[in-house]
């Protein structure tokens, strides 16, 4: 679905992604772990076009994303959760829900996704007219999630989801991420929660200063000897 | 400092004027005074709902770009001179040359983003400002190289009726400048809140990248909040043309100026801040200089700015910038 090939990255003089290489297949969850700055983040917002690469391949569903405006990327049908939640903070719950729809042309089929997501996440329906700013950090990962949906993706990019919330809002948060999955959203997730993200995924890519150092089943990875010592606390 | 502060403050300004006036009015025998400080205050609020106009194409696109478009008065300048050609070359009837100057204006305003700013997205904000000044620069020299440097009359296209209501003088032309301010007021406010674009032009307001992950064309965003802006500054243009009767290639300098104040006054980025900015701005020159003396008009409006930047830079509705999560 989506194949990744030999991308390479500059931010400025310093290149941030060394030749990456990886592939997600339809109907997966997988995932990218790896310590801070190793191009985790780079890797995901070069898939959605918002920097550009300055080498390489990007196919998603045979169509190449290259040289693609982000704003292309998502009708094509990538969506983007970013690190940090980003949402818009001055606009209400409703505002941002409409705004992740912004390229859609189906009002009904909008509607439809918005009570989908207010059934994925109660609580977003509890504060529908509030304003995003105002959200817990829990909250506010769950409508970046939820606004990611709404252009109705056939692969979800996942930032982080789990960064800076209390564990039991990050259990809930992966239990969402798997019942996304089921209904048929393939997705490509970041993490430094190795251990959640493993026990998630189907198949996972380990990377370090810019390059994929392993890729092999999620539960043959929680196993691996080096990956316990790096990344899941021995 | 709440909602309700700016305009009692304004007010409070007036009955001050009012008690200064009537006291000098009664050692020459004459009272009234109050009456001419309230004539004073319907002019500023003319003179106030043209810069609101040319604040707000400020304030948009600061709100987008976090950039002062300096170029602006220039927009103002060459939407009058649009005006006042398709009243007297075409005979357009007022209100068609009034759309049609702003839809004119538009185009240079997007022109303008296109040539002057967009190729430095990813330029310093000094460098994007440096452009700005350099495009303001050549936009009022090609003025006046293909207008000349002589002040042109714009009579207005139809009957100026003089009347009085409750005692204060005024006129149709000032009623219209009211009513083309308000009628774009509302306007805006309807595009911006419920609109596909307004939306669109909030998100890349409070988030760029964002915005580009929901689907938003950022750039078809920011050159659209060029057009509206820069058609606002038409529209203050081809009023204040038809108020002094006088157009010239530099009269937007002093006017680009003075929105500028306006939307810093009223927090800038803040749409209903410009408004209010350009307003307040108007009637605090009309007093000041019914307490001083004409020549303080331009100082009063940059004293204002120096304060503000001093003592509550996030302006009268501008909230103290939110702390990034």
């Amino acid at each position: 679905m989506l194949v990744i090939d030999g991308v390479v990255t500059h931010y400025g003089p310093i290149e941030a992604l060394k030749g990456v290489s990886l592939e997600v297949r339809q109907g997966e969850i997988v995932t990218l772990i790896g310590a801070n700055g190793a191009g985790k983040t780079t890797l995901l917002r070069t898939i959605s076009g918002l920097i550009r690469p300055t080498h390489g391949r990007i196919t998603y569903e045979g169509r190449d994303l290259f040289s693609m405006p982000p704003e292309q990327i998502v009708a094509a049908g990538v969506a983007h959760v970013p690190e940090g939640r980003r949402v818009f903070p001055l606009m209400s719950v409703a505002e941002n829900l409409e705004l992740g729809a912004f390229a859609r042309r189906d009002p009904a089929g909008v509607r439809e996704d918005m009570e989908r997501v207010f059934r994925l996440f109660p609580r977003l329906a509890e504060r529908k007219t509030q304003a995003a700013g105002t959200l817990s950090g829990g909250e506010q990962q769950m409508l970046a999630i939820g606004r990611a949906l709404m252009a109705r993706p056939r692969l979800l990019l996942l930032d982080e989801p789990s960064m800076g919330l209390a564990p039991v809002i990050v259990e809930n948060i992966f239990q969402v991420i798997r019942e996304i999955n089921a209904a048929g959203t393939t997705i490509l997730l970041v993490e430094q929660n190795a251990h959640m993200a493993l026990a998630t995924a189907h198949r996972g890519y380990v990377m370090e200063t810019g390059r994929i150092v392993l890729s092999d089943s999620a539960d043959r990875l929680l196993k691996n000897e080096a990956v316990r010592k790096a990344y899941l606390g021995g | 400092m709440g909602r309700a502060a700016p305009l009692s403050f304004v007010c409070a300004v007036a009955h001050l004027a009012g008690a200064y006036f009537s006291s000098r009015n009664r050692l020459r025998g004459q009272g009234g005074g109050g009456r001419l400080i309230w004539q004073q205050l319907i002019n500023g609020l003319v003179t106030g709902s043209t810069y609101a106009l040319i604040a707000l194409g400020y304030t948009m696109v600061y709100g987008v770009l976090q950039l002062i478009n300096f170029a602006h008065g220039e927009i103002y300048m060459a939407g009058a001179f649009a005006g006042l050609l398709l009243v007297t070359a075409a005979e357009l009837p007022f209100l068609a040359a009034l759309v049609l100057a702003m839809v004119i204006a538009a185009c240079v305003g997007v022109v303008v983003e296109f040539v002057a700013y967009r190729p430095l997205r990813r330029s310093s904000r000094l460098a994007v400002l440096i452009s700005a000044i350099g495009m303001s620069i050549f936009l009022q020299n090609l003025g006046l190289w293909i207008f000349g440097p002589s002040t042109r009359s714009f009579l207005p296209p139809f009957p100026v009726v003089s009347f009085e209501i409750g005692g204060l003088r005024t006129n149709t032309l000032h009623l219209l400048t009211l009513a083309v301010a308000l009628a774009m007021m509302v306007g805006l406010q309807f595009l911006v809140a419920r609109t596909k674009m307004g939306k669109a032009m909030r998100a890349v307001a409070q988030d760029r990248e964002a915005a580009a992950l929901m689907g938003i064309s950022v750039n078809r965003t920011i050159a659209f909040t060029f057009a509206i802006g820069s058609a606002l500054a038409a529209a203050a243009g081809v009023m204040v043309g038809m108020l002094f009767n006088a157009v010239t290639p530099t009269m937007g300098i002093m006017p680009g100026l003075k929105g500028f104040v306006a939307a810093v006054l009223g927090g800038i980025g803040h749409i209903p801040g410009a408004m209010l900015g350009g307003l307040v701005l108007g009637m605090i020159e009309v007093l000041g200089v019914a307490l001083l003396s004409s020549q303080w008009r331009d100082a009063i409006a940059f004293a204002i700015l120096i304060l503000v930047l001093l003592y509550r830079p996030s302006g009268l509705l501008g909230k103290p910038a939110p702390e990034k999560v």
